[in-house]
């Protein structure tokens, strides 16, 4: 077990692994609602349309998360008015939101001499989280997973039936501002370990993955945030020991789970006896 | 267990409230009403002696279509009585109930639930939508279904208690789907998920009841005991309005029929049932 044991004697690796969990679960439990809601489109946008937050931030001289946040609230509520009056279809108001910032950021960057500063902005790095970026990360993280907590009855009726909703007096549409803008906060929590352009995977994949093993939300949120913190801390291995980029060996190890698990589900089951 | 309906803590007390249909009391009313109506104590009292639901020179559109789905529709109904609205699909019945809970905002006209606009007093209107209105994939037991039932009485931030899971216990019982109440919803079958949605709507523990063909493409058993959870609520003193497309069972299981055509009221054809007067 020393293999397992021996990289936590470096702080930089405690670091890395409390910050995988962290993000794994965070994004994970929202990301059980972007799956049933159908939102995966808003989250993948979400999270390309923070680059130029933190490219401005970064050329600013601010600070990069306030930066992001700043970018993906704004696109959050931008793509909620543009769908608002049905004479754009959403996901139409979602393309032209997303390529638009995107390219916006793209820009920003090649203004800057030395590209590779942004490298882990789009790729993300576990192992270069600092004790200060963690603290950011977990307040973050609590407040995510507080606001769900808090809502989570709202969520869950706006999310398959927002008629009854509206029915009692709770504003669907509301509901679902608050939600995108928990995504927004999740989104940037993410870019530390996967970086912007893979970050949706961590949103999607293991809620999907849940989505195959049970028909009770609370277990699917908690089967999402075990594989996810799994494929945090399995990622970050990899990049310890393989030296590859953690980023993709997180997403990758989402991926290898979900597969697995769609072969096994896809399997025929043996007879129940009696 | 037949006053479901106290359970909300809503009692008829007499509030000095301005005389029912009185425009003006209807204008300062939706102007004391906070923004999010979501909560329990927020709402209205009902206006004595006003009728359960009365709609005046009502006219209202789906958005995006040329012609209004209703177009001067008036009726009054008064407080525990069974009205069946009739009409072919796309004549606005479903769109008259929207109306009524607020989905769809009306062009020009008035509509009062128990003296009170639309939104002020929404514990106590109770609506059962057609199935198609529901994701029945989502990860969600028979039990919770219902449970959403209570959201009106809790508002923000409360969880349900030990009384509402009582009630949507014996809720379930009353329209025999206890032992289904761990089930996915998904995993029923349609008589089985409109008797949820109807034991939701019981849950709520509304006055008013406002049912959009609860008894579409359902079997045998659902549709013997709908009926009869039906008459209990009308017997208990429920106002219900049903849109129908059964004509047969008309004089037998309603007080009072009306006819839509096109979206305005048709005349019924000679022989057909009318009942008391809604005007």
């Amino acid at each position: 077990m020393s293999w397992l044991t021996g990289p936590l004697q470096y702080s930089f690796m405690q670091t890395g692994a409390v910050a995988a969990v962290l993000i794994g679960a965070t994004c994970a439990i929202l990301g059980v609602y972007v799956v049933l809601r159908g939102m995966a489109f808003m989250g993948d946008a979400l999270s390309h349309t923070v680059l130029p937050g933190l490219v401005a931030a970064y050329l600013l001289g601010v600070n990069l998360l306030g930066g992001a946040i700043v970018a993906g609230v704004a696109t959050a509520l931008g793509v909620g008015w543009l769908s608002r009056r049905q004479s754009l279809r959403e996901d139409t108001a979602i393309g032209i939101t997303f390529t638009g910032m995107f390219a916006l950021g793209v820009l920003l960057m090649s203004t800057v001499s030395s590209f590779r500063d942004f490298t882990h902005m789009l790729f993300g790095n576990i192992l270069g989280v600092t004790s200060g970026d963690l603290i950011a990360i977990s307040i973050l993280a609590a407040l995510v997973l507080l606001c769900l907590f808090l809502f989570h009855k709202e969520l869950e009726l706006t999310s398959f039936d927002p008629t009854h909703a509206e029915v009692v007096g709770l504003r669907a549409d509301r509901v679902r501002y608050g939600l995108l803008i928990l995504l927004a906060l999740t989104v940037v929590v993410g870019i530390q370990a996967v970086g912007v352009v893979l970050i949706s995977a961590l949103l999607i994949t293991p809620a999907a993955t849940a989505s195959l093993l049970t028909k009770s939300l609370p277990r699917m949120m908690l089967l999402s945030a075990a594989f996810a913190s799994a494929s945090g801390l399995a990622g970050l291995y990899a990049s310890y020991y393989l030296n590859v980029s953690s980023g993709a060996a997180i997403v990758l190890s989402c991926t290898a789970l979900f597969i697995a698990v769609s072969i096994l589900g896809s399997l025929p089951t043996p007879k129940a006896t009696g | 267990m037949n006053s479901v309906g106290e359970i909300g803590g809503a009692s008829f007390a007499s509030v000095p409230f301005p005389t029912p249909g009185s425009r003006s009391g209807a204008k300062r009313i939706a102007s004391r009403l906070p923004v999010f109506s979501y909560a329990g104590g927020r709402h209205a009292d009902p206006v004595p002696d006003a009728a359960a639901l009365a709609v005046r020179s009502l006219r209202a559109s789906h958005p995006g279509m040329e012609h209004p789905a209703l177009d001067g529709v008036s009726l009054r109904i008064p407080s525990g009585t069974r009205v069946a609205l009739v009409g072919p699909n796309g004549s606005g019945k479903s769109t008259l109930l929207k109306a009524v809970v607020g989905l769809l905002r009306p062009e020009s006209g008035s509509i009062l639930v128990h003296g009170n606009p639309v939104g002020a007093c929404h514990h106590r209107v109770a609506y059962l939508p057609q199935r198609g209105e529901i994701d029945w994939r989502f990860p969600i037991n028979v039990r919770k279904l219902v449970m959403t039932g209570r959201y009106v009485h809790l508002g923000w931030l409360k969880r349900p208690g030990r009384e509402d899971h009582e009630l949507v216990h014996d809720i379930l019982a009353r329209l025999g789907i206890e032992d289904l109440s761990s089930r996915q919803i998904g995993q029923l079958s349609g008589g089985q998920q409109q008797r949820a949605l109807l034991a939701r709507s019981l849950a709520q523990g509304s006055d008013l009841l406002l049912l959009d063909e609860p008894l579409a493409a359902v079997d045998a058993e659902t549709r013997e005991k709908i009926s009869a959870v039906i008459r209990e609520l009308w017997e208990s003193g429920k106002t219900i309005v049903t849109a129908t497309h059964d004509l047969e069972s008309l004089s037998s299981d309603f007080d009072a029929a009306f006819y839509l055509r096109e979206g305005r009221e048709a005349a019924p054809e000679a022989e057909a049932f009318t009942g008391i007067p809604l005007r």
